[in-house]
């Protein structure tokens, strides 16, 4: 019987694999920036990509919840920029309080995932249209909240951007990158640990199998879809403090580079196999290729987007290759 | 005698249109195999699915333990010790097998999952059950029975009083079926009362101590196995008597075997799937090809058709070599094929009877060359009468049918396009007794028209009443053709599978 032949002494299993093709990938190419460029191995560089990709890596985080259990979400950008200009909006028109304004913004974010989720799962609509309509929805709001920019003066926010944590002789942190590494070890656990994120990988591996194995599959779904909009909020509230600003033009296309660092991470589209360190490494991919561009300093921006493509193609072909290569029924 | 485990008094459910059950009575005891009989549309289907919660009663109740209950859903079914394992597996194949019998009911601590914990009570579990396979291993790359297997592994593990097999068989082979056997003994020496679905006459007949039939929605009656005859079995669920079981027909092997062959295979293999062999089919001919599920009997056929690319040798369609680089070269010479899962790679069930039916003419056609509405009626209803299509509506959608008249529908829809020859990739399974014996007699009359038949069967039985010659086939080899002469016994072919030899 091969089919059950397959307990090999070292079992690399695929998306296993896909992960390890995306660090060994961001090493490799750290190190061939490194070589090239002087002053490109410091570990400041890498910090940077962290800090300059913090808020990425937060929604890229909650997308790849709602990727795993097979869905898309669309609205992620336009829901960080909705939570910035609320945020921006509120503490500089009306004044409220920093610790008031937080967690309304973050709950606001919570009601967007809500409310998509509840709609994709009880009427049954493509997880694409409804996140479309989301992400629509969201931007028409931002300016309606202001059509210009609004620069935030509140003390808070202009300290917390000033903050550094020194780490080591000549590192130093800022408190979003702490943020964002604590999210990831909290979206760690509760995919692997707690009966929520075991319910999110059986969703995607078979939502009918899910619900007759008696699983919360309503509660999960839309669960997924809150934790991307808590995920979103996050990350525009990281982007404020990064910026010092809100604009309802902030941030748009964010959530195609959120699902371009999901897919290179290794998480697949549909669902069910995936991890977030894997998408961790994919927005340090992102970083790194924005990075080595300024360093060459004399490439336009624009040449991100082609490397992004290229390697979004090479990484769905892999995809499709580590897949094919797995038992066929 | 204990006390029925489980009693439905009456029970009677409607669908538009339809009396699923009407009146029905039904017990079940704790440490009995029961087996439900019937054929497709008798009501086995609706009765479980009243029994798991899916549909409400109309009328009737349902008794656990002696006290009336209500099941409001699978889940509820569940908590009630009630579990089900149907026909597809459903679980998560991008999980690990030990995940797959704990996931929603995981042993945590503080909210957090005991990975090990499960590891080691997962081993313990499968090793009770003599389920040989590695706890950490993905799902999905387990073979169909293993899936099975911890299916029930699962559902026992949760509740050990009810357990019910929806036609747990149909996708095993049979050293997987002997496993799932053990394993639904020991579980009822252990007192759980299972309740087995099964089209498999012979299976029921081997593992099942009580039988309930029913017909059109209707209680027939209640049987001890030992002491039900095949014969009343199946006259009980089709009402008829069985003269179109037996056998089909008299073989004439001269005038086929003087006839150029319409497709002749010389050392066509594909890597992985099939090594080379040689096939030659003749007008008139059916050719069987038998072996275990996994021996290459599927993929053989694929070849033939070009829905898999073969890597070596040459495939001779009507006496020219035509490199089969996909279906569309074996389309434009006749060649037909009705794949094994009708409902993935085949049947649309959205559309109508009618459309699914004209489906391969037209695109045999053209897009751009429609077929007109009186010729399409023609055709339709002709076919639908000729196959005896049930309800004979062409405008019902093919989801509603039953898998029987599914399979008939799809048989149309090739024999609409006149092939030479026709490729069938289990076309009875998972039908009852009935539609079985209505195809086979259709692939009889095909043959005897001229039309060259390749008929790939799970059931050496089946294989040996209507083929003329027997391709054996045993670990992706073909290890010989048999000629059918009527000597020629199951136990003689599953001896030749099992010794790689000729007797």
């Amino acid at each position: 019987m091969t089919a059950l032949g397959v307990r090999g002494p070292v079992r690399i299993r695929r998306e296993h694999a896909a992960v390890l093709v995306t660090f060994g990938l961001l090493v490799a190419m750290f190190a061939a920036g490194s070589i090239v460029y002087p002053g490109f191995g410091s570990g400041q560089v890498v910090v940077d990509l962290f800090i300059d990709n913090g808020f990425l890596l937060v929604i890229a985080i909650g997308m790849t919840f709602v990727i795993l259990t097979g869905g898309i979400d669309l609205s992620v950008g336009a829901v960080a920029a909705l939570s910035a200009m609320l945020c921006a909006f509120l503490l500089e028109q009306w004044h409220w309080p920093v610790a008031a304004v937080l967690p309304l913004v973050l709950l606001v974010g919570i009601g967007f995932g809500f409310g998509m989720g509840y709609v994709i799962h009880h009427f049954e609509i493509q997880p694409f249209i409804a996140t479309l309509a989301g992400m629509f929805l969201a931007r028409g709001l931002c300016f309606v909240i202001s059509i210009d920019q609004i620069s935030i003066s509140n003390p808070f926010f202009t300290e917390w951007a000033q903050t550094r944590i020194p780490l080591g002789e000549e590192t130093n942190v800022t408190p979003t990158v702490l943020i964002g590494l604590a999210v990831l070890a909290v979206a760690f656990v509760t995919l692997h640990y707690t009966r929520f994120g075991r319910a999110v990988y059986a969703i995607g591996g078979n939502a009918q199998s899910a619900l007759l194995m008696g699983l919360p599959v309503a509660r999960t779904r839309i669960g997924a879809y809150m934790v991307s909009g808590l995920c979103s909020s996050l990350g525009g509230l990281l982007f404020a403090f990064y910026t010092i600003s809100a604009s309802g033009l902030h941030e748009v296309g964010t959530e195609l580079d959120a699902i371009a660092a999901v897919v290179i991470g290794g998480t697949l589209l549909t669902g069910g196999s995936g991890y977030v360190v894997g998408t961790a490494l994919g927005v340090m991919l992102l970083g790194t290729i924005q990075t080595i561009l300024r360093f060459q300093g004399t490439l336009s921006s624009w040449w991100t987007r082609i490397a992004i493509g290229v390697l979004l193609l090479l990484f769905i072909l892999l995809q499709r290759l580590l897949g094919s290569s797995r038992t066929r029924r | 005698m204990p006390g029925a485990v489980l009693e439905m008094i009456g029970v009677s459910k409607g669908f538009p249109g339809v009396r699923a059950l009407a009146d029905v009575d039904f017990q079940l005891f704790p440490g009995e195999i029961h087996a439900l009989m019937g054929e497709n549309g008798a009501g086995k289907s609706t009765l479980i699915k009243v029994l798991t919660g899916v549909h409400a009663a109309d009328a009737g109740e349902v008794r656990l333990g002696g006290e009336r209950v209500s099941v409001t859903g699978p889940q509820h079914a569940q908590t009630l010790g009630i579990s089900t394992v149907y026909q597809e597996v459903n679980l998560c194949p991008n999980l690990t097998v030990a995940e797959n019998v704990f996931i929603g009911r995981e042993p945590s601590k503080a909210g957090a999952i005991r990975w090990r914990e499960i590891r080691r009570r997962a081993a313990e579990l499968l090793t009770r059950f003599h389920v040989d396979v590695d706890p950490g291993a993905r799902l999905g790359t387990c073979s169909l029975a293993i899936q099975q297997l911890v299916a029930i592994v699962r559902a026992v593990d949760i509740s050990a009083k009810v357990l019910i097999l929806d036609e747990p068989t149909s996708s095993l082979d049979r050293d997987e079926v002997e496993q799932l056997f053990t394993v639904m003994r020991r579980l009822r020496d252990d007192g759980v009362a299972i309740l087995f679905v099964s089209h498999f006459l012979e299976q029921v007949y081997e593992v099942s101590d009580r039988m309930t039939v029913l017909r059109n929605g209707r209680l027939v009656g209640e049987y001890r196995t030992a002491e039900l005859s095949r014969i009343d079995l199946v006259g009980h669920m089709t009402g008829r008597t069985l003269s179109t079981l037996e056998q089909l027909h008299v073989r004439d092997e001269t005038a086929r075997v003087q006839a150029e062959p319409i497709l002749k295979a010389q050392g066509v293999g594909r890597r992985g799937a099939i090594a080379p062999f040689d096939l030659e089919i003749h007008p008139g001919e059916v050719v069987g090809l038998a072996g275990l599920l996994g021996s290459g009997r599927t993929e053989a056929a694929r070849l033939m058709f070009g829905a898999d690319v073969a890597d070596s040798g040459t495939i001779t369609l009507g006496g020219k070599p035509v490199p089969l680089r996909g279906p569309n070269a074996a389309i434009d010479h006749g060649v037909a094929f009705c794949p094994e899962n009708r409902k993935s790679e085949g049947l649309i069930e959205d559309l109508t009877v009618g459309e699914n039916i004209v489906l391969a003419l037209q695109a045999a056609n053209g897009w751009l060359r429609p077929l007109s509405q009186a010729r399409r009626q023609e055709l339709v209803g002709r076919y639908i009468s000729a196959l005896r299509i049930n309800p004979a509506d062409p405008d019902m959608p093919a989801r509603n049918l039953s898998g029987g008249n599914q399979q008939k529908v799809l048989l149309a829809r090739w024999l609409i396009t006149q092939p030479k020859l026709l490729i069938l990739d289990e076309p009875t399974r998972g039908i009852d007794v009935g539609a079985k014996a209505e195809i086979q007699k259709l692939v009889v009359s095909l043959a005897e028209d001229g039309v060259a038949v390749l008929f790939v069967s799970a059931e050496l039985e089946e294989v040996l009443r209507i083929s003329h010659k027997i391709e054996v086939l045993r670990d992706r080899r073909l290890i010989t053709e048999i000629g059918n002469t009527g000597t020629v016994t199951p136990e003689g072919i599953l001896e030749i599978i099992a010794n790689g030899t000729t007797p």
